[in-house]
């Protein structure tokens, strides 16, 4: 589903190089890992992924189903099934929730030359997945972020996943700010999300999430590589040992 | 920053030349000769066979206003305004004044159809109620037609044009007119009080709920031809009116000049609600043509408990200088004042409210919000006043900016000024440019530029717009978003 090949990419505005010859693929159905220290490229990539301006590619491609994606803007991407769960999601002041989340559906819908969803059947697919997230109606009625705590704000990242239904999902750092409660009800979205046509990418410093979303690959991502790759093992390997040692074995 | 460039440079594209309400109508005027003396103020008062008193009363205005000079406070630029070059008075050939509905020329009625007026006195469909509006609808110097005048008739509700009202009901003009805004108030408002050739009359009778909305309609069409309307609504005790105005233009190289006073009177206990939409034409990319709107609008809130309240919706004009205002008279009135004005491409907008507060116990509350982008400039510019008899009065005042792009302005410029020690002002005010993170928030969902900014400015009005009656929030929500629009792929 994702073939990362070689990929260079820099920040646009000053050419520093963040991403330095990336190679990785997840196959559908998988769910993959990416963890690594501070600085190593990891909120980058899911940036540069979902189509983020700030960002250039110099070398390499990404191909999403076969397809490069480097010429899509953002909301092709997600148009074509691309999601990110911000690890900071962002406050939309004035526009209620299920506003935001009507708007969305039906752009995607357009894009795909489907007709828009009424507002009963909506509602309905709102309400169904509101409650799998534990989202109260009246969290809904809110303005988007506006006064959201952390485990509600990653809650409402899970929630228009849910409704978006994409293909291919990359959660960046969604276990940030989260008590283990929250964690928990995040960990039960997702997991209600995997299905042998969808791939996830969660981006995360800890092992924690893993726990509750258990990888089926796992990749050390430093200096902008992927440095070493193997199975959930890897992920309790580092949480022991830490990163010193992987790091030192590939340089 | 990548991102954040294109959206200004598509954001600078904007057009203004999407104005889709820049159609002209030919249709034979009855034109008066370019210029301004005496006899062109006793030609416009003849035509409208207006009673002595009247003529005098506009002569001595022209008087007044030979020894005034042009405004030059605002924050505004423009060349100097040739007050010789303007028709001021422009009729359609067919009109001897308002008629019913069947006997105007068809020509006209096919321009408010095209404008999207309901003219024809049908119910419109409004959620899930069925609301009936009243409208007047003025092009260029008259009233055409007035709709439902009979409905109201029964209600004691008088509706008219003020043509009209000063024929069948002098007593009420000649008591109210020029009570709030004065012959002498300012350069504009003479100009208007000498020249005025339509606009409407409202006069809600002692303890009546006005039974619909009211809204006027103007439209500019005739070239070099100044509008100066004239608007009078008075709601007597314990009455309830609430009022739409709309206004376009054809999109024309030339300025426009649009010059119009509105005066409402509240007596105690009753409420006045004033919503404006205003989508004059704002001229061309290059800030060519355009409508200049110089308004004077004031409320009087005369009696005890009377409450005004302004909404407005300023997407067009090149030019905007208005303020309209709440003189807090009565003890315990109220004043509101509900603001969005959009400013695109080479627009320039000075525009606010005074609430001048002068009863015990009066409150007011002004919500202003300016959007700014291309390269206009956009100004809020607010007086609260508390005189010194004016025990225990609050003011809130909110003024939250948005810019859009680099290349706008947005300033905010309040005078306060309280003689009465218990008063209670409090003044807020935020400017914030759409951030990158927001932008690119919405598209990661799969929202496209545009439908993005649309979206994450009507959030930002939001306050105000749920203070338009209910059928034209979507209307202005929409304007909104036209006004904002960049280069539709």
């Amino acid at each position: 589903m994702l073939e990362i090949k070689n990929l260079h990419a820099r920040i646009a505005e000053d050419g520093t190089e963040i991403i330095r010859g990336l190679d990785l693929t997840v196959k559908a159905g998988e769910v993959a890992a990416i963890m690594g220290p501070n600085g190593s490229g990891k909120s980058t990539l899911s940036y540069i992924l979902s189509g983020r301006e700030d960002y250039e590619v110099t070398e390499g491609d990404i191909l999403y189903n076969g397809e490069s994606i480097l010429e899509l803007d953002p909301s092709e991407r997600a148009a074509k099934g691309i999601f990110l769960a911000f690890q900071y999601p962002v406050e939309i002041p004035g526009v209620a929730t299920m506003q935001f989340l009507k708007v969305a559906m039906n752009e995607q819908r357009k894009y795909r030359g489907e007709d828009e969803l009424t507002t009963p059947e909506f509602m309905r697919r709102v309400k169904e997945a509101a409650a799998e997230l534990k989202i109260a109606p009246e969290m809904l009625r809110r303005p988007l972020n506006v006064g959201f705590s952390g485990g509600e704000k990653k809650r409402a990242e899970i929630l228009q996943m849910a409704l978006l239904e994409p293909k291919l999902c990359v959660l960046d750092e969604t276990d940030s700010g989260l008590d283990i409660d929250a964690l928990k009800v995040v960990a039960d979205g997702v997991n209600a999300l995997r299905s042998p046509d969808r791939a996830v990418v969660v981006i995360t410093h800890y092992q924690r999430l893993l726990d509750y979303i258990v990888p089926d690959t796992v990749h050390v991502l430093y200096k902008g590589q992927i440095i070493k790759s193997g199975d959930k093992t890897l992920a309790h390997e580092l949480e022991a040992k830490g990163y010193a040692d992987i790091i030192e074995a590939a340089a | 920053m990548p991102a954040v460039q294109e959206t200004i440079d598509q954001v600078r594209q904007i057009d203004v030349d999407q104005y889709k309400y820049g159609f002209e109508t030919k249709i034979e005027m009855d034109k008066a000769p370019k210029g301004l003396n005496e006899d062109i103020i006793r030609l416009i008062s003849s035509k409208k066979n207006e009673p002595e008193w009247m003529l005098e009363w506009r002569l001595q205005a022209y008087r007044r206003w030979l020894t005034m000079e042009e405004p030059s406070w605002a924050r505004v630029r423009y060349p100097k305004i040739d007050f010789n070059d303007i028709h001021y008075y422009a009729a359609p050939k067919s009109m001897s004044g308002p008629k019913s509905l069947d006997e105007v020329d068809p020509e006209l009625l096919k321009v408010y159809e095209k404008l999207g007026i309901p003219l024809r006195e049908q119910e419109i469909l409004a959620g899930v109620e069925k609301s009936k509006i009243a409208v007047d609808a003025v092009f260029d110097s008259v009233s055409v037609v007035t709709t439902f005048k009979e409905e109201l008739k029964k209600a004691g509700v008088i509706f008219m044009s003020i043509s009209e009202a000063m024929r069948e009901h002098p007593d009420l003009v000649r008591k109210y007119l020029g009570t709030v805004v004065p012959q002498s108030d300012n350069f504009y408002a003479t100009l208007n009080s000498a020249v005025f050739t339509d606009g409407s009359f409202v006069y809600v009778p002692k303890g009546v709920r006005c039974p619909m909305e009211l809204s006027t309609y103007f439209r500019i069409n005739e070239k070099n031809t100044g509008q100066f309307e004239r608007t009078l609504i008075i709601a007597d005790e314990g009455a309830y009116v609430s009022y739409l105005e709309g206004c376009t233009a054809p999109q024309r190289d030339e300025n426009q000049l649009h010059a119009a006073v509105v005066e409402l009177i509240a007596l105690d206990d009753a409420e006045i609600k004033y919503s404006t939409v205003q989508n004059w034409y704002p001229g061309d990319k290059h800030g060519k043509g355009g409508v200049y709107n110089f308004v004077t609008k004031r409320g009087d809130c005369r009696g005890k408990n009377s409450k005004i309240s302004w909404t407005q919706v300023e997407t067009g004009s090149a030019i905007t200088w208005k303020y309209p205002s709440c003189i807090l008279r009565g003890d315990g009135s109220r004043g509101e004042f509900y603001s969005i004005a959009v400013s695109n491409g080479h627009q320039q907008v000075d525009s606010g409210t005074k609430m001048i507060h002068l009863g015990k116990n009066t409150s007011s509350r002004i919500i202003s919000k300016g959007i700014a982008a291309g390269v206009s400039d956009n100004t809020y510019r607010g007086q609260v006043s508390a005189h010194r008899k004016a025990e225990n009065a609050r003011n809130f005042t909110q003024c939250d900016s948005l810019l859009i792009g680099d290349k706008c302005g947005a300033h905010t410029v309040p005078y306060i000024e309280a003689k009465n020690s218990t008063a209670q002002f409090e003044h807020e005010a935020t400017t914030s440019k759409i951030s990158e993170d927001q932008l690119f928030y919405c598209l990661q969902r799969g929202i496209p530029e545009e439908a993005a900014i649309a979206l994450i400015v009507n959030g930002f009005v939001k306050e105000v717009i749920q203070e338009l009656p209910m059928e034209f929030a979507v209307e202005a929500q929409k304007l909104i978003g036209i006004s904002l629009e960049g280069s539709v792929g």
